[in-house]
């Protein structure tokens, strides 16, 4: 290997790739404006929303009642909802989004109840529908506020404490440290991010660098001067693991900025505000080595894209063999998130599906070193497979000239 | 110079089985000479002087470049041959003179040595106007001048030519030829291919008639017409290469 050489083809293909307008917008602009676009977009689209909620007064509809005015009382008492007539159409009501929800009260409620003989009392509302949901609370509190009353003034008639009825309080303490909260909720989209980035942020020079060679007729030039193949697929493959590492650096500091930015205009709405609060508790250490982690998994991602890509003949042609290579990224990556995946010696063998678990674990302060030796040895001995291979490929006459 | 000894190409073709694009093909090129290779399309001309550049590797035999083996030593080999063909084409988004500088600094040259050979091969080949302009904004007759001078930059002894002209217009031709000739009159190795017959007969000293892979005839201009009673050199190959031949010389 000439240094020298693999050097002269980085520099060349970074001077290249830099003055390319395609590489501009996929790794600088993208990353750069998508990002606070998209989360802020999103975080205000949200927020606003749930205003706009949570300040309507949700329409919720009596079914029945006619014999149990006191609990049609108590609802109607309660000025968070409206009560509407009785229509025989209320759940297509619901649907259609005319009333929020409505509560069904069995036939002698009131006269069961006075008999202490317990009868359930239904509340219908649209799950997913935020409006609907908020429509059911209120009607739901309503009825617990009512149910509380009625034992209350039971109680009374017996001349017993109201204390009777809850002889203790329970209450939740959360013992984690805020950053350990943060990487929880967070830990595993950030190591999923930027395993997906350094994927992306591969594919477009990943393909320049070899289809497109071919496609312009540049590859018979470079192949005619005296740069040995290996130096060759060393300059190009260099260049597309820092177009991977790029997008992912870039991405994770425009999100940060988007979140801090969130944090820092308003964005202190009930959970979300928290969970961004949260987000920025992370520590610079923690994402740095998220990135150490990724580090290998870029350079297998670069290689394997380079080595595939090489067997077209076109761009487009190698678009479509590598559009799916998405989909195996995706996969054991999300995998990761899911409640219950947890890392074992075995997964530690996984490439991507092992060093996103372990960026979840590094993002909630937990540091297995024992793992972490072993996935980042294991995702190297695979990156250092998949240089050798895309070495070979290039040596491939049928490859090259593929006709 | 450029020695061929037995030089052979088997390509494996799945519907077709075993190509032999060059069978057994032996010559021999002289410094300051240039040497025609003739054929028509598929003959094997494209596979043989890519295998003389090293960007294909011989099944069979091999050939001595300036010295060196093609097989044993590739990368002294393409040290030491500029290949020029209209499939070489320039990266877009460099300019005229980092094409040429990429090219110079692969080959080897230091900055001072490059600078020098840069500023004498823009001089010559009257690059100076738009040496800074990116390759993908160059007229076709900038772009032939500028693969021209990405070939040249390290001064190699053999020049390889795989139908430089074809599809250009008559004056960017005519600069290819004349930089031919110009290579052969600074004593350089010279071989090349091409379809126009006028060319071959301005500008080759030795030529040889390939088809299917084999190598049929070899000579002098003047010795192919008096051994085959033919002065019209497009009558003489359709002689050697038989008349019911599928050709397109």
């Amino acid at each position: 290997m000439n240094l020298y050489a693999v050097g002269v083809v980085y520099r060349k293909e970074l001077r290249e790739w830099l003055r390319d307008r395609r590489t501009l917008i996929s790794t600088v602009l993208v990353p750069l404006l998508a990002f606070p676009i998209l989360i802020g977009g999103m975080i205000s689209l949200s927020t606003m929303l749930i205003g706009q909620a949570k300040k309507e007064i949700p329409k919720v509809m009596v079914v029945h009642g006619e014999d149990s005015p006191a609990v049609v009382a108590a609802l109607r008492a309660n000025k968070e909802i409206e009560v509407v007539p009785y229509a025989p159409n209320w759940k297509d009501q619901i649907s259609e989004k005319q009333i929020r929800a409505a509560v069904e009260i069995p036939e002698g409620f009131q006269a069961s109840l006075e008999n202490a003989t317990p009868m359930a009392v239904q509340i219908d509302y649209y799950e997913g529908e935020i409006k609907s949901e908020f429509g059911a609370d209120h009607a739901e509190k309503s009825l617990k506020d009512y149910r509380d009353e009625v034992i209350k003034k039971r109680l009374e008639a017996k001349n017993l404490p109201v204390s009777l009825i809850s002889p203790f309080d329970t209450k939740k303490q959360n013992i984690a440290p805020p950053e350990k909260v943060g990487g929880a909720t967070f830990g595993g989209f950030i190591g999923y991010m930027v395993i997906l980035l350094c994927m992306t942020g591969a594919i477009y020079p990943a393909i320049d660098l070899t289809a497109g060679e071919k496609e312009r007729g540049t590859m018979e030039t470079i192949l005619s001067s005296p740069v040995s193949r290996l130096d060759l697929v060393l300059g190009k493959f260099c260049l597309v693991l820092s177009a991977a590492l790029a997008t992912a650096s870039l991405s994770v500091l425009s999100m940060g900025v988007s979140f801090s930015l969130i944090r820092h205009f308003g964005g202190s709405s009930g959970g979300r505000g928290e969970a961004v609060q949260l987000l920025f508790q992370l520590g610079p250490q923690a994402v740095l080595s998220v990135f150490l982690m990724a580090l290998p998994l870029a350079v297998l991602f670069s290689a394997v894209l380079m080595t595939i890509a090489l067997f077209a003949k076109t761009y487009k042609e190698a678009q479509s063999y590598l559009t799916p290579m998405t989909f195996l990224v995706v996969i054991p990556a999300v995998a990761s998130l899911l409640p219950g995946v947890e890392l074992t010696p075995k997964l530690a063998l996984v490439p991507i599906l092992s060093t996103s678990l372990v960026c979840k674990e590094i993002m909630t302060g937990t540091y297995h070193w024992s793992s972490m030796a072993l996935i980042f040895g294991s995702s190297c001995i695979y990156a250092a497979v998949a240089i050798f291979l895309a070495v070979k490929t290039f040596q491939r006459e049928s490859v090259l000239f593929r006709s | 110079m450029i020695d061929a000894r037995g030089l052979s190409k088997r390509f494996q073709d799945k519907k077709r089985g075993e190509i032999r694009a060059v069978d057994n093909v032996s010559f021999q090129c002289q410094p300051g000479k240039i040497y025609g290779l003739l054929g028509a399309n598929g003959a094997g001309k494209t596979t043989t002087l890519r295998m003389l550049a090293t960007i294909l590797e011989p099944t069979d035999g091999t050939a001595i470049v300036n010295g060196f083996d093609v097989v044993d030593h590739p990368e002294k080999v393409r040290a030491n041959v500029g290949f020029l063909s209209t499939a070489t084409a320039l990266y877009p988004r460099l300019t005229a003179q980092e094409m040429v500088e990429y090219f110079g600094r692969l080959n080897g040259l230091d900055e001072a040595t490059l600078k020098k050979r840069i500023d004498d091969v823009f001089s010559r080949l009257d690059m100076n106007s738009f040496r800074d302009r990116r390759c993908d904004k160059l007229s076709t007759g900038m772009k032939q001048k500028t693969s021209i001078a990405r070939t040249l930059v390290h001064d190699p002894p053999v020049m390889i030519f795989d139908e430089p002209t074809t599809g250009l217009d008559v004056m960017t031709a005519r600069t290819i030829i004349g930089f031919i000739a110009d290579c052969r009159d600074r004593g350089k190795t010279v071989i090349f291919s091409t379809h126009i017959m006028s060319e071959v007969e301005r500008l080759c000293d030795h030529i040889g008639i390939i088809h299917d892979g084999k190598l049929l005839e070899e000579g002098t201009l003047s010795e192919l017409r008096a051994k085959h009673n033919e002065h019209n050199l497009e009558e003489i190959i359709v002689k050697v290469v038989g008349p019911l031949a599928n050709t397109e010389v």
